[in-house]
């Protein structure tokens, strides 16, 4: 049972990363129709975002302290970074905190790029096939992927959890079990946590917004929208900025997990796509549903017990779902009809 | 059967005369030796292979490295259990290829457009996870398949012919003759031209047209009375099998098989020297797959001391300037020119370096046709 839970937890974040990238994808698939292979280099966009936040944080002054002495008999050199220099304790606090505090470079910053890779490159192939469409942004990852190697080179950038949110939460207690019969890290839980916090803020801010439902009307029929006077361009164009900083601030609080490195996002664009079709071209609750569906499945398959049986069978079952279910229900689990089927 | 039009056959005569002649021609570039010639004609074949089925049909598969891994993997296999000699060891590569793109494509073909895409990725992503992971005693894992000097090869045993290669490691021959250096590169250079060749006569032949048929109608052909079906799957195994062959030709020049060439990055580089040289022309492929395998060697081998020699003539704060920004693009960053490359070309020139000419020729004519008129008046 323990072990059935565990592997349900374990399934559940790694399936919060796919959801959270696969409703960006989606985001941009059901507002202007362009499937974008390029996704994945924002989540590493995202990813190095909190890199260089914790680069910038960790930038130090050395003093040296003639009152301490080391044991060779030379004074002590004092490295402090500059915020703490700065804020005292507050800035302490920030180093320590630079993953969730590197959201607040994350999100401005995903905007900005965002917004300038759809007026730049993506809306010229609006009316381009999607042939075309994937060609481009495979070759727009490419370019931004080597962009941060040679920014940040070929090596992972591993981060560190605060320290207050190391070790394991005791889950079980909160379920009414006996205390440390379920016990799970502590960072992973609060990822699981802040994805669903995300994912509901996207959710309500196209329910409950003008603007989304705007957007929700345009994705319906952008024509009608564009007759009613509203320019639905720019709309779109901010979708497409929020479809980057949900990938970017996915990334970001993801690093403590993943060291990442320069292609964590071509990695994770294959999955992600799948989850997309797995889910149903254009459909956002889908793209949710599949992405922790996939996630769980995944965490299943990597038990040993299935892996002695089926083995290598953790290593293809995403891609073997895809294909069940491309091929048995070509438009995916919510898939509205007539969307992409084919 | 082997009738080809008046022109294609001055086409086919002219594209043998310009591989037959590389290691002439390619001297001044600085790129003639055997090892970049035989890469330049692998590539090539690979890229027209993946042309029948992309630019014939209009179907883009993301999955086309897997096909070239499984020839690699086949070639090595039938050095260490057959023979050392080639021709089996092709022959295999080609069909094993062939087998796997008809159970891959007969999925695959079910659905168009982008499921198509993402169902060959998924596809090839299996083969390449299970290479790496589940299949280690077929694929050798992370190592690659190397050749071993115990293996059976029973074919050769059972002649009792000893292996060319002397003390060390058996090396691929045809005949008895070791494939290397230049035998190698006219090895491939054959071989392209008749893929080059084939390509031609199913361009020309009705099979080509029905293609080229479901490619601007699909529906229309089927409402023709068309069933597409098996000349979809026939078009999608006989590209399998060129990527098989030049596959099993990367296992001749240099017997080792590694998972890493099925990755779907792999299979993206195919796609990008089609687009580069031209989809569903003849030759652009071809075009696509020298250019960039040609560039890859140059930039990839310049470094900042070249460039500084380079930019000795400007002022040293120019110079400086001009060779930090230059050295994010050459050596390690190669990959971001081609990027830079695949971006601009999908935005500006849709046809490829093909149609690019094509645009140019006929901007030449025009201005030339309307000059003498305009003296004429």
């Amino acid at each position: 049972m323990n072990t059935i839970l565990a592997q349900l937890l374990n399934g559940l974040d790694k399936g919060a990363a796919y959801a959270l990238i696969a409703l960006g994808l989606t985001l941009v698939f059901g507002t202007l129709g362009v499937v974008n292979f390029a996704h994945g280099a924002l989540f590493m966009l995202g990813c190095f975002c909190a890199v260089a936040f914790r680069y910038l944080l960790t930038i130090e002054t050395v003093s040296v302290d003639p009152t301490q002495l080391s044991p060779w008999g030379q004074p002590v050199q004092v490295r402090t970074p500059l915020v703490q220099d700065w804020l005292g304790d507050f800035g302490a606090l920030m180093v320590d905190y630079s993953v969730p505090f590197s959201i607040l470079l994350t999100v401005p910053v995903m905007l900005v790029i965002g917004i300038a890779m759809e007026r730049g490159l993506i809306r010229h192939f609006y009316k381009r096939t999607h042939a075309e469409q994937i060609l481009v942004t495979f070759g727009l990852a490419i370019v931004l992927g080597e962009l941060v190697k040679s920014v940040f080179g070929p090596n992972p950038w591993p981060q560190p959890i605060p320290s207050d949110l190391r070790g394991a939460a005791d889950i079980g207690i909160w379920l009414g079990m006996e205390p440390r019969s379920l016990t799970y890290p502590m960072w992973r839980v609060i990822y699981l946590l802040f994805s669903l916090a995300v994912i509901g803020g996207v959710f309500a801010f196209l329910r409950f917004t003008t603007f989304g439902m705007v957007v929700r009307a345009g994705m319906a029929d952008r024509e009608a929208v564009g007759l009613l006077g509203i320019n639905i361009d720019r709309r779109f164009t901010v979708v497409f900025g929020l479809a980057a900083v949900v990938a970017g601030v996915a990334g970001a609080m993801y690093t403590p997990l993943l060291a990442p490195n320069y292609h964590i996002g071509m990695d994770f664009l294959v999955l992600s796509f799948v989850v997309v079709v797995v889910g149903g071209m254009g459909s956002l609750p889908g793209a949710v549903l599949a992405g922790f569906l996939l996630g769980i499945l995944q965490s299943f398959a990597s038990m040993t017990q299935i892996k002695t049986f089926l083995p290598g069978i953790d290593q293809v079952i995403v891609y073997l779902v895809a294909v069940v279910v491309l091929l048995v229900r070509p438009r995916g689990l919510l898939g509205r009809r007539g969307v992409m089927e084919g | 059967m082997f009738h080809l039009s008046r022109k294609d056959q001055v086409k086919l005569a002219i594209f043998a005369l310009v591989v037959v002649t590389m290691p002439i021609w390619l001297a001044p570039l600085g790129a003639a030796y055997p090892g970049l010639m035989q890469k330049f004609a692998i590539y090539a074949i690979f890229a027209i292979g993946f042309n029948i089925l992309f630019g014939l049909t209009g179907y883009l598969s993301f999955g086309h490295a897997a096909f070239l891994g499984v020839g690699s993997y086949t070639a090595v296999w039938s050095f260490k259990l057959l023979s050392m000699d080639i021709l089996p060891a092709l022959l295999f590569a080609v069909l094993v290829a062939g087998l796997f793109a008809l159970v891959i494509g007969f999925f695959s073909l079910r659905r168009t457009g982008i499921y198509f895409s993402i169902l060959t990725l998924a596809f090839a992503q299996m083969c390449y996870s299970l290479a790496y992971s589940v299949l280690t005693p077929i694929t050798n894992g992370e190592t690659g398949l190397l050749l071993a000097r115990d293996d059976p090869r029973v074919i050769d045993a059972a002649l009792g012919a000893g292996t060319v290669g002397g003390a060390g490691l058996p090396s691929p021959a045809l005949l008895g003759n070791s494939v290397t250096g230049y035998f190698g590169f006219y090895i491939c250079a054959a071989l392209l031209i008749l893929t080059f060749y084939i390509s031609q006569k199913i361009f020309a032949s009705p099979f080509g047209l029905a293609l080229r048929g479901i490619k601007s109608n699909q529906t229309r052909m089927i409402y023709t009375g068309f069933n597409i079906r098996p000349y979809m799957l026939a078009a999608f195994v006989i590209s399998g099998m060129f990527a098989g062959l030049a596959g099993g030709l990367l296992a001749v020049t240099d017997p080792i098989a590694g998972a890493e060439r099925m990755r779907w990055t792999e299979s993206g580089n195919i796609v990008l020297m089609t687009i580069l040289g031209g989809v569903g022309t003849l030759i652009g492929p071809v075009i696509g797959a020298w250019v960039i395998k040609y560039f890859e060697n140059i930039f990839s081998a310049i470094n900042k001391n070249m460039l500084n020699a380079t930019f000795d003539f400007l002022p040293d704060g120019m110079q400086n300037i001009a060779v930090t920004v230059l050295s994010k693009f050459v050596g390690e960053g190669w990959h971001l020119t081609l990027g830079l490359l695949f971006v601009l070309i999908v935005v500006f020139l849709p046809g490829g370096l093909v149609e690019g000419y094509l645009k140019l020729v006929a901007r030449l004519r025009r201005g030339r046709g309307t000059k003498p008129e305009a003296g004429g008046k």
